[in-house]
């Protein structure tokens, strides 16, 4: 089969996949930024949570990274349309990230100014755990774009109800990321705090994605007769079920999985509701940039397919490695 | 000032502080991978001792990296929308390649590099100095690959509507500079690296500090010292030669050449009166056409054979260049000079070579930037070289006013970073490798 759809929606499922992993790895990690504050009480706590993202907080970002250059190659009409419209919303992006990245690093260095790096760090994780919610919220709730397909909207465009809805899911499921990986890694006290704040965040998410599938629902009309709007909802629901009913097993890592889980049917009733849109014209549904008019040409997204389809299984096979060498609980040393 | 203007003025500085860190990054992870071979060859301590210290180095370097080369992914979307909608066929697929084929790599490896000393065996740790080797310098080909793609295009066609469609991905790939402007980067950052590694251990020796380790950590970093600046010389006369033939006004701006002929001068140093097309300096009679293919009397374009209007901006190209060239050259003298020591056994005794030394770990930064200076001002008024006008990439819906915001956040950001990264790299030195 030469046609050349198929490969736009195969290029539409491998995106969401490849911000699917983003989410769910680093979200890990920004979920644990954003509970530093409340998980870890003491110093050292605090360096536990941090040592137990420090190896991998790198790499998990490369997904986001792979991402926006797989949305360039393969839909660079909707990658120039979304940065350079959302402007200002990317900027606070790329700060969050900055911060986030280089205040571990100097807050293990820089020890006389330990806190002000923790802020750094905590703040970064935050926002731009709210802010890659509100961005996806934006491109499938709808924005206004010109005929030239460029976005018509300015930034208080982009702070409406549903996408900050979207934002607050998010983070929701971010910190249920976050907390579940806190459980898998520490020991004590600390994973006794991390249980709690699980319990907690699973009502929170039990809230929030319901909240969230019902503004689906009611907004995106087609979605009620899609199936693969009901197996996301029971995807979620099985999930936070699961860490629900699974409470008094000794099993850590199941934890993370069923969080996971929960995430990742939140991911795909987004991408059955804006298929095969990318970013939806608000104004007038013909303005829409789909996977259709956006793609770049049939032979590039063939070679893309070829690098992508060999050379992930291969990235996903030394990152199991990479996570194999360090399991177990973190500790509060490194170096 | 216009959103054009602004636009070009953020992105060389946003690309100009990110390359900082990836020209440290390829070239310790080649001392790295050197001393853990080492290591794990003759089990002596002290190449133990170096690789950690260069581990915790490459640590604060990579993090700084990888924290502003988010920022250059971003703005080809942000900045230069039209740019991207444009290129979209062939400049997309490059960089994603890049994170698939060699930003994983690196990433996920660098966490052994840096946090698993105790916990793989020294094999395995071996192998993550290799593979964080390879990704690094794979990561510098296909970023490397891109950029050239918009020197010397190749492997496209214009179709109907005008679009810029990809007919050969490989041609697009390794188009006509991506090799040798690969070699001369990553020669480049071996020579950042080479010269930093032997400035900070010429001090430890200088002050006694250190014993084996640094004396060990010296003889590396002037053995590649003597070494890169040498093959930088290679390098960048194949390149000179492959823009002459590639990109003849960009040479021609870059010597300061106007008039087509034979037998053209080199010069050393001068001033380009752009206004009344002539060039003041010091020169060596005929020795351009000399280099170009070792004929005195070769040909060689000048700008005026080109319309004014696409000439990039003279002058400043051509004091970029000769500052780099320059740079260059003290490199070989000094790389030799360290040479002629170590080989004469002077060199853990020669007080003012030591003392030197570490004053030079700017200099190749400098040269670096500049040559990119040279490489992409160069280039202008294009874009895409002969394909597409800077001034037609940049993004439509993007103010002048949101520009100069995110110009301010990124100067004051980054100068924040610079700061602490100094702060931090002094400290790192200061305690030098563990004892």
């Amino acid at each position: 089969m030469e046609n050349i759809q198929n490969f736009q929606i195969l290029w539409f499922i491998l995106i969401v996949i490849l911000f699917l992993g983003y989410s769910l790895l680093d979200g890990f990690d920004l979920g644990i930024g954003t509970l530093l504050p409340f998980l870890g009480k003491k110093k050292e706590e605090k360096d536990i949570l941090i040592n137990s993202i420090g190896p991998f907080w790198d790499g998990n970002e490369v997904w986001l990274i792979t991402g926006g250059g797989a949305l360039f190659a393969a839909f660079p009409q909707a990658y120039a349309t979304a940065f350079s419209g959302f402007y200002l919303a990317m900027l606070l992006v790329l700060l969050a990230l900055i911060f986030r990245a280089v205040s571990l690093e100097f807050r293990a260095n820089d020890k006389a100014r330990t806190g002000l790096w923790e802020i750094f760090f905590i703040a970064g994780s935050c926002l731009a755990a709210i802010l890659f919610g509100v961005a996806l919220g934006n491109v499938i709730y709808g924005v206004p774009l010109d005929n030239k397909m460029e976005f018509a909207g300015n930034f208080f465009t982009l702070l409406r109800p549903v996408p900050l809805l979207f934002g607050i899911t998010g983070l929701a499921a971010i910190l249920l990321q976050g907390a579940s990986y806190a459980v898998l890694k520490t020991e004590g006290e600390l994973r006794q705090r991390s249980f709690q704040a699980l319990n907690i965040l699973l009502w929170v998410n039990a809230a929030t994605a319901g909240i969230y599938f019902i503004v689906m629902a009611f907004n995106f009309h087609p979605l009620l007769e899609n199936p693969l709007f009901y197996a996301a909802v029971l995807v979620t629901l099985l999930g936070l079920a699961e860490i629900f009913f699974s409470w008094k097993t000794k099993n850590d890592n199941a934890l993370f999985w069923k969080s996971s889980l929960s995430f990742a049917g939140l991911w795909l009733a987004a991408g059955a509701a804006h298929f095969p849109n990318l970013i939806k014209a608000i104004n007038d549904p013909n303005l829409s940039i789909t996977i259709f008019n956006s793609s770049t040409s049939l032979y590039t997204l063939k070679i893309m397919s070829v690098i992508a389809l060999i050379g992930m299984p291969i990235v996903i096979g030394y990152t199991v490695f990479v996570y194999r060498v360090f399991k177990g609980k973190a500790a509060a040393d490194h170096y | 000032m216009s959103a054009l203007l602004l636009a070009r003025i953020q992105f060389a500085f946003t690309v100009g502080f990110h390359f900082l860190f990836p020209a440290m990054t390829l070239g310790t992870a080649l001392v790295i991978l050197i001393s853990e071979s080492l290591y794990l060859i003759k089990k002596d301590e002290f190449y133990k001792k170096i690789t950690d210290f260069l581990a915790k180095l490459l640590g604060l370097i990579f993090v700084i990296g990888t924290a502003t080369g988010i920022t250059m992914e971003f703005s080809f979307g942000m900045n230069w929308s039209e740019y991207s909608r444009a290129v979209g066929d062939i400049f997309g697929p490059i960089l994603a390649a890049e994170g698939v084929i060699a930003f994983f790599l690196e990433s996920v490896f660098i966490g052994i590099l840096i946090f698993a000393r105790n916990k793989v065996s020294p094999k395995v740790y071996w192998l993550a100095a290799l593979l964080v080797f390879l990704g690094g310098h794979l990561s510098a080909f296909w970023i490397v690959a891109a950029n050239s793609w918009m020197q010397t295009p190749a492997g496209y066609q214009i179709n109907e509507v005008g679009k810029i469609i990809l007919s050969n991905f490989t041609q697009a790939v390794f188009n006509p500079s991506t090799m040798i402007r690969f070699c001369h980067t990553v020669m480049a950052s071996w020579m950042t690296c080479a010269i930093m590694i032997a400035g900070i251990a010429g001090y430890y020796v200088k002050k006694g500090l250190h014993g084996q380790a640094a004396r060990t950590m010296l003889k590396i970093g002037i053995i590649l010292f003597a070494i890169t600046p040498l093959l930088q010389l290679a390098t960048g006369h194949v390149h000179a030669i492959e823009v002459i033939n590639m990109q003849p006004e960009k040479a021609a701006a870059l010597e300061g050449h106007f008039v087509t002929g034979k037998g053209v001068p080199l010069y050393v140093a001068g001033f380009v009166d752009e206004q009344n097309e002539k060039t003041y300096g010091i020169y060596l009679p005929k020795f351009l056409s000399f280099l170009y293919n070792f004929d005195w009397n070769s040909e060689i374009k000048g700008l005026k054979e080109f319309p004014k209007e696409n000439w990039p901006p003279v002058n400043f190209v051509f004091q970029a260049y000769h500052i780099m060239v320059g740079i260059g050259i003290l490199s070989i003298a000094m790389g030799l000079l360290g040479a002629f020591l170590l080989l004469t056994k002077k060199i853990y005794e020669a007080k003012l070579y030591l003392s030197v030394l570490p004053f030079l770990i700017p200099l190749p930064h400098i040269a670096h930037e500049t040559g990119w200076i040279s490489a992409e001002a160069g280039r202008q008024p294009w874009i895409i070289y002969g394909l597409m006008k800077t001034a037609d990439g940049a993004s439509v819906v993007v103010s002048a006013s949101d520009i100069l915001g995110s110009l301010i956040m990124f100067l004051s950001v980054y100068l924040l970073l610079f700061i602490m990264f100094i702060m931090l790299f002094l400290k790192f030195v200061k305690n030098g490798p563990p004892s």
